[in-house]
């Protein structure tokens, strides 16, 4: 049986990708990297939402806005990225553990 | 000029103090000739007034105006003010000048200095004083540096404990003299010499409540002044601090403990004769304290054995005649005893400063003896001294003495016959346990086991020089000063500053009288002679049959050990009761520290949020968000 697709199913796969990006968060007990990688999943998910509503409503602005937000994440990225790698020339690690000097 | 006699020490302290980086000799030379002018000014100050009565206050600034208490700061010359001016300024330098050569080996030269000149200033300031506040002031400044000063070896313990022990004694003097003030404020409106002294007539039959009973006010004024010039005149029962005060440096007895300081009370006492003179029972109460402090401290002396002791209760003893002389109301004797005093009494204490040198700081006279061939200016000086105190004839201590005793028995009342027995038995004593320390020291056999007799050594002439115009003061001063300060024209000279309720009859003197006192100071001289050198074994037999007395004298009447008993002890248990108990264990636990406690104990607990891992705060962040945005969709 085919289905078409509709908003609903775009919304949905949103949903997933963002809780997916929130869980690898909190979850994640390894590596720095595996943080950027969720961050990164989260905007993909708020861009998926853009699109779709953007599509739905026959409204172009969404979809530009998704670009400014693409460019603003690899920029994000960037800079995530240079701080974690002057963060492993300073402390020689990256894992997750051990990036507790804010404890009280 | 009286500024500049008031002030010079004053600022010889201070500019010795700052000075101090520069060497010590500055300090030495600029507060020792600041004094030395001071004195010369003093004398100028005293001679213009007996000869063109040059008297006068002169204001230095206003102090407090506040409603009807106006005081102001000011140089009083009057005649007593003058004659004490001479003793304090005079003895001050003589002092000063021996503390070169006495303290060559301190390493705190400089503050030894600047205490002595602040000293000077403090007393200088209450004698000229024209009122309670001004008094009040120059008394607590004494105090204070008899407190440094009886300190001044502060890593000596003993010194610490003796200088606490005079400051409190003294500040239970200080009690009664405040609430003296606070009376004649209260009931006069003004604390001015003056304007007090000429209310006090109008006032003598005024009666108040004073804690439940009528007591007459004058009397009570006159009671709490007295109380103050206990304390700081070290009299009976407030006598304690004053011996253990021999603590101090050698120069600080003399100047503080001997000559100036201590006669404060006495000072007060006549200063507010015109008080004094409307309260027969206030005068009795002084006589009555003045003769058992007389023969108290002398009964004391003459078995102590260490000689700044000795001389200490001499120095109570004398105070205790100075006060029976005022209490029968012969307070221009009473002044003159202090003036003659001041000199022989300094003199000894220089003088046995000068055996303490000599003996390396031994103070022990069972430890000395036998060397008064190897000392001899000590020796004449010591002499002169001891036969000035023990009011040998023609010595200024015999003039003195006497006319007190003659004073009380031209009183013609009980309290006068009863001061006259006292006086000549105390003469008595005086001289025996006078000689005694004299015998003691310089004759008999060498009892030093820890220098040889070769070793021992005169003094330097920087301390000797003072002692000899100390001995011309001690020799002459009695003599030189009768007739103008107790002569029959003694008001010709004391004018208004001394009050005499009913003139001094003058008497013809019983023939016995004259003589008793001289020919039983005499008789001392071979009686102790005979009794310390010669066959020392009947005083020895003697001592073993009354231990019991002589363990009471030795001991001083156990009165600090009473004082410990009845004071101290208590004190001490309530104090750490309300210390430990109620300070710590109530106060504290339930205030400062039990918050604290919660605090830390909250703060503990709250420290495991901080993980320092970043998806834990990412989390806290993202549940907030979430229970914020749920609830703005709820409302």
């Amino acid at each position: 049986m085919i289905t078409n697709i509709e908003l609903g199913h775009y919304l949905t796969l949103g949903g997933v990708i963002f809780l997916l990006g929130v869980v690898g968060i909190f979850l994640n007990r390894k590596n720095v990297i595996v943080i950027l990688m969720s961050v990164e999943l989260i905007l993909l998910s708020v861009n998926i939402n853009l699109v779709a509503f953007s599509t739905y409503s026959n409204e172009i602005v969404g979809q530009i806005f998704t670009f400014f937000i693409l460019t603003v994440a690899a920029a994000e990225a960037a800079i995530g990225l240079a701080i974690i790698v002057s963060y492993y020339r300073n402390k020689g690690s990256i894992r997750v553990q051990d990036i507790n000097e804010m404890k009280g | 000029m009286p500024y500049l006699t008031i002030f010079l020490p004053l600022i010889g302290s201070i500019l010795g103090y700052s000075l101090k980086s520069l060497g010590d000799r500055y300090s030495e030379v600029i507060t020792t000739v600041f004094l030395f002018i001071s004195a010369v000014l003093s004398i100028v100050i005293f001679y213009n007034g007996i000869v063109s009565e040059d008297y006068g206050n002169y204001k230095i600034i206003e102090w407090i105006s506040s409603g009807s208490l106006k005081v102001n700061w000011s140089i009083n010359i009057d005649p007593l003010s003058s004659i004490m001016l001479v003793v304090v300024t005079s003895v001050s330098f003589l002092v000063h000048l021996y503390s070169i050569g006495y303290m060559s080996n301190d390493p705190h030269k400089p503050r030894f200095m600047v205490y002595l000149s602040l000293f000077t200033f403090a007393m200088l300031m209450l004698v000229v004083s024209d009122n309670f506040l001004q008094l009040f002031f120059g008394w607590e400044g004494v105090g204070l540096c008899s407190y440094l000063l009886i300190g001044f070896w502060y890593k000596k313990n003993s010194a610490n404990n003796a200088a606490i022990k005079a400051f409190l004694v003294n500040r239970v003097g200080d009690f009664g003299l405040a609430i003296g003030i606070f009376l004649v404020f209260n009931y006069f409106g003004t604390v001015n010499y003056d304007e007090v002294f000429a209310k006090i007539g109008e006032q003598s039959a005024q009666e108040i409540n004073f804690m439940g009973l009528n007591v007459n006010l004058i009397t009570l004024i006159s009671l709490a002044l007295f109380i103050g010039a206990m304390g700081k005149s070290a009299q009976f029962l407030f006598h304690t601090w004053l011996p253990d005060a021999m603590e101090g440096p050698t120069p600080v007895s003399a100047l503080i403990h001997a000559a100036t300081m201590v006669t404060a009370g006495v000072f007060l006492v006549v200063r507010c004769s015109p008080i004094f003179e409307y309260s027969q029972v206030a005068l009795n109460f002084i006589a009555v304290i003045g003769m058992i402090t007389a023969v108290f401290a002398a009964s004391i002396a003459l078995v102590q054995n260490d000689i700044k002791k000795i001389i200490a209760y001499s120095t109570c003893s004398q105070l205790g005649y100075m006060f029976f002389a005022a209490g029968v109301g012969a307070y221009h004797v009473a002044i003159f005893h202090l003036f003659t005093h001041a000199f022989f009494k300094a003199l000894l204490f220089l003088g046995a400063g000068s055996v303490i040198h000599a003996f390396k700081d031994e103070q022990d006279i069972r430890k000395m003896g036998g060397v008064w061939k190897k000392i001899p200016y000590t020796w004449g000086l010591m002499l002169i001294g001891t036969l000035a105190l023990t009011g040998f004839p023609l010595l200024s201590g015999f003039y003195s003495k006497d006319a007190i005793i003659e004073f009380a028995f031209f009183k013609n009342s009980k309290i006068g016959y009863y001061a006259m027995t006292v006086g000549i038995l105390t003469a008595f004593l005086t001289a025996i346990y006078s000689w005694r320390l004299f015998f003691k020291t310089f004759h008999g056999k060498y009892n030093n086991l820890d220098i040889p007799i070769e070793k021992t050594h005169e003094s330097p002439l920087i301390m000797l020089i003072p002692l000899i115009f100390l001995s011309i003061g001690a020799i002459f001063a009695g003599y030189a000063f009768k007739e103008l300060l107790i002569g029959h024209d003694y008001q010709d000279f004391w004018r208004n500053s001394i009050f005499f309720l009913k003139k001094i009859e003058h008497l013809h003197l019983p023939l016995w009288l004259l003589f008793s006192t001289p020919v039983l100071v005499i008789i001392a001289i071979p009686l102790s002679y005979y009794l310390y050198i010669k066959n020392s074994d009947i005083l020895s037999s003697v001592r073993k049959l009354n231990e019991p007395l002589y363990n009471f004298l030795l001991n001083k009447w156990y009165f600090d050990e009473l004082y410990e008993a009845i004071f101290v002890k208590p004190l001490k248990v309530i104090g750490l009761f309300l210390w430990k108990k109620g300070d710590q264990n109530t106060i504290d636990r339930y205030g400062p520290d039990g918050f604290s406690k919660i605090i830390k104990y909250f703060s503990n607990k709250a420290i495991k949020f901080q993980s320092g891992y970043i998806y834990d705060y990412a989390f806290v962040m993202l549940l907030g968000l979430s229970f914020l945005l749920t609830y703005l969709m709820i409302k």
